[in-house]
């Protein structure tokens, strides 16, 4: 009996459009558990280091989390991932809604695409059918245009529908897949385009089944109550209205202007005003009890869902506001384009036609107004069109085809990808190393569990560390050693950096978002799911006996697994560094020292290669063997990532299900005392 | 003559503007409902649904109340302070119109029985899970007239069988009713 999971994949070879169903070895699952861990692992079997993103053999992989579809409160997560064409490198993505769990009642854990289909399709799954149908008609459309006009022909209004918009048919890097109120990014839409495969349509009405059902679903009945009443969950950005933090801190255009003192209450009460006039409600994903998205409508524009930064990321690469925000995510989500990314790639063309490296010919009309230049710009970007051909592969390969300086202003990717905008004062360690090192590409990927800032006030500080039952024992003693304006500890940082992105791997295996869990912790250390109560859920609902600490193992074996990935397909420890300006005051020898010390906590040679030791150990011999044939490891290397029980300490080793409760507490409050 | 007794109305009231459109009450109702209990919660097998259509802002939660052998004529189709709701969003019923609020492996119908149990449940499970305070329970006590059946009209009752069955058939079906 197979318990969460069904235990079936779906295999699409779109070339001949051959469809199977697939059973899989409950064993992959054991060690695993499944998400981008186990998807990255069909990965490594069956995409060779040599094959291009744009080859027919890269595959696209949609793996509905471990978790989804069972009671369990937001565990509700579809992870995408494949070979991304913009940094050559494994892509992984994550998309909320409700599809993951319709796919696990119709019966399938993962869709595997392979293949390129001949003409525009598109998917439909409806339980045990499964077919490849014309999608000729939806050439062009944006993506909730497309997932309407399936459920009509469909006649199904319960049907979930993945999308790509004009963007990903037309293979721009930053193209988004789309389904109802969330969006996949980081190099997955434009895969999707290159197979031509429009849209994912599924409809699932079978059973689910658990381990231990009456249990697991009493548990989740309170958890979700808890969920809801708790301060620290969920999107703080959606029902907040103070965002000095990103408006103050983070850069405006590309990534260029910081402006301090910008938010002031004139502009939150205007902006709320504009908001709550279009603003419909506030909405969740499946099974979550959370807000994080918002329905709105604005004037002259469709009724639509955004989240998250998009929110910000807009109008800050435009010197705009709110509103023009809120009216450009109403073109760019049905385009299915990012809110990074593309932001970030069009500020980019601004700043270079500014510098005149562009100039009137390659903008032939070019308006002279920033919002202006913006919608412009898109429209050439999604059709690439002139300039829009360059652009449409993202900021690192514009600059290097355009040329003629313009390199000097690609200031703001790493490993090929755009990062957030945001360039500060004085390097920060542990944020360092997660720049560097992470293969998830961006920060907010891999950020999370601990604190961005020390407490002040020692009292503060205690209690804070006290009441912090989701932290390993020492993680209390680096944040209770941290004061502020210092560094914390090398050996502090290491382990932050570790921790921060375990618990990424942890989510992405099992579907949790991270909104309840990796990403929440930061803020005031109440996350409803962490490294302690996870194994709870997973034993209730899978039947597998899992600690905290063979938890932690199952997420270091998917990462490093990403990792071999990764280096088999040329990543160098060269790669992994941020952009000279990306703090002011940088420390060159700490960083160095920093990283080798990071690499050999991991079990990593000094080249950021996992040895054949820390792969042996994960069980990931065949890994190693591999890499040693390719000589990027000998297979001598006497380092051994370092294994530290979270159970150490004192720590007593119980099941538990709780998290840190708080009456109140405000983003806006906590910033405002620590920062 | 007519007497009055007491009858306990239940009712779940939805309020539109909170659902968030997380279908967690679809979940609880299935599970609650699963035989064993808790061996499912496939929303197939619910009897609430939300029905949403976000293009127009149509988040409704509707409990199935029971089964119809055929469609509406006409569609219901509401349009409320100029909102427009999809046709036959509030209608709760089993119908052959539509997939909702049938078994999705025998076709059965299902219909909502307010979370009926021995001991009797606090709140139906879906207004125990719903956080957001869109769905809410209430009793209230009300007074039910029954009519009496007059002799006038039970000799029309006998009047009918006769002219239906006869009356060799309806005297045969008197002489065993009163031999039990």
């Amino acid at each position: 009996m197979r318990y969460a999971e069904t235990g079936v994949n779906l295999e699409v070879d779109l070339t001949v459009g051959n469809i199977e169903r697939v059973e899989t070895d409950p064993e992959i699952t054991r060690r695993h558990l499944g998400g981008n861990g186990s998807a990255a692992r069909l990965i490594w079997d069956r995409v060779r280091p040599e094959t291009d993103a744009f080859s027919p053999d890269n595959l696209l992989i949609f793996s509905a989390g471990l978790l989804a579809g069972t009671p369990i409160p937001a565990a509700n997560r579809t992870m995408v991932d494949t070979i991304s064409p913009q940094t050559n490198m494994f892509s992984n993505s994550i998309f909320g809604g409700y599809f993951g769990p319709e796919l696990k009642h119709a019966g399938y854990d993962k869709i595997v695409l392979r293949g390129k289909a001949p003409d525009l399709v598109y998917l439909w799954i409806h339980n045990d059918k499964v077919e490849l149908r014309d999608a000729s008609h939806l050439k062009g459309k944006g993506a909730q245009e497309t997932a309407h006009t399936i459920k009509d022909e469909l006649n199904d209004p319960d049907i979930q529908v993945a999308a790509i918009g004009l963007a990903g048919e037309n293979r721009l890097y930053m193209a988004t897949i789309e389904h109802f109120n969330a969006s996949a990014a980081r190099g997955v839409g434009v895969i999707m385009g290159d197979k031509r495969l429009k849209a994912i349509a599924v409809r699932g009405t079978k059973d689910l089944y658990v381990s231990s059902p009456e249990e697991l679903f009493k548990t989740c009945l309170q958890h979700y109550q808890d969920i809801h009443e708790s301060p620290f969950n969920g999107d703080l950005m959606a029902i907040e209205w103070n965002d000095a933090f990103h408006h103050d801190n983070f850069a405006w255009g590309n990534a260029r202007t910081r402006r301090r003192g910008y938010w002031t209450q004139e502009l939150e009460d205007r902006w709320k005003d504009y908001t709550l006039k279009i603003r419909d409600r506030l909405q969740g994903c499946y099974n979550c009890p959370k807000n994080c998205h918002l329905v709105v409508k604005p004037p002259g524009r469709q009724r639509y869902m955004l989240k998250c930064f998009g929110k910000g990321t807009w109008h800050m690469a435009a010197f705009e506001e709110l509103p023009f925000t809120f009216d450009i995510l109403a073109l760019s989500q049905e385009y299915g384009v990012d809110s990074y990314a593309a932001p970030q790639t069009i500020a980019f063309a601004i700043e270079l036609y500014e510098a005149g490296i562009l100039t009137d010919k390659d903008l032939p009309e070019f308006p002279a107004q920033s919002a202006d230049r913006f919608y412009y710009l898109l429209e050439k970007l999604v059709r690439r069109e002139d300039i829009g051909d360059v652009l449409a592969k993202g900021v690192y390969w514009a600059a290097r085809q355009i040329g003629n300086g313009a390199e000097v202003y690609d200031h703001n990717t790493m490993k090929k990808f755009e990062q957030i905008p945001l360039k500060l004062g004085k390097v920060n360690y542990p944020y360092y190393l997660m720049y560097c090192t992470s293969d998830k590409m961006a920060i907010n990927q891999t950020e999370g569990s601990y604190p961005q800032d020390p407490i002040r006030d020692l009292a503060e500080r205690q209690k804070f560390a006290d009441e912090w039952t989701s932290a390993p024992e020492r993680f209390k003693k680096f944040f209770m050693e941290w004061e502020p304006g210092k560094h914390p500890s090398f050996e502090a940082a290491i382990n932050i950096c570790d921790w921060n992105e375990t618990m990424h791997y942890v989510d992405d295996a099992l579907g949790i978002c991270a909104f309840c869990s990796s990403f929440r912790g930061q803020f005031g250390g109440g996350s409803a799911y962490h490294i302690y109560n996870i194994p709870t859920f997973i034993k209730m609902a899978t039947g597998i006996e899992m600690d905290a600490d063979d938890l932690w193992q199952v997420a270091r074996r998917n990462r490093n697994l990403v990792r071999a990935i990764n280096i088999s397909r040329g990543l160098k420890r060269a790669d992994e560094k941020p952009p000279e300006d990306h703090w002011a005051k940088r420390e060159p020898e700490n960083e160095q020292k920093l990283l080798s010390g990071y690499y050999k906590f991991k079990g990593w040679t000094d080249e950021g290669v996992p040895t054949k030791l820390t792969l042996d150990k994960l069980g990931l011999d065949d890994v190693a063997d591999e890499l040693i044939k390719r000589g990027h490891i000998k297979g001598d290397e006497n380092i051994c990532y370092t294994d530290q029980s979270c159970y150490s300490e004192g720590r007593p080793k119980e099941a538990v299900v709780g998290f840190r409760k708080a009456e109140s507490f405000t983003l806006t409050e906590y910033l405002n005392e620590n920062k | 003559m007519s007497k009055p007794a007491k009858k306990i109305v239940k009712e779940i009231k939805v309020d539109l503007s909170k659902c968030n459109g997380c279908r967690a009450c679809e979940k609880a109702c299935a599970a609650f409902h699963a035989i064993p209990k808790y061996s499912s919660f496939n929303p197939a097998r619910s009897r609430i649904k939300v029905v949403i259509d976000e293009r127009n802002d149509q988040w409704v939660p509707v409990r199935a109340s029971g089964y119809t052998a055929a469609e509406c004529n006409g569609r219901n189709h509401y349009v409320i302070e100029g909102k427009e709701y999809s046709e036959c969003a509030f209608c709760p019923a089993s119908c052959p119109s539509r997939d909702w609020f049938k078994e999705p492996d025998s076709g059965l119908p299902l219909k909502c029985d307010m979370c009926e149990d021995v001991p009797p449940l606090a709140e139906p499970m879906c207004v125990q899970i719903c956080a957001r305070g869109c769905l809410t329970y209430s009793e209230r006590e009300v007074e039910v007239f029954e009519e009496e059946v007059t002799r006038g009209e039970m000799e029309m009752g006998i009047a009918a069988l006769i002219k239906k069955y006869g009356a060799e058939v309806v005297r045969n079906a008197v002489s065993r009713a009163t031999k039990r």
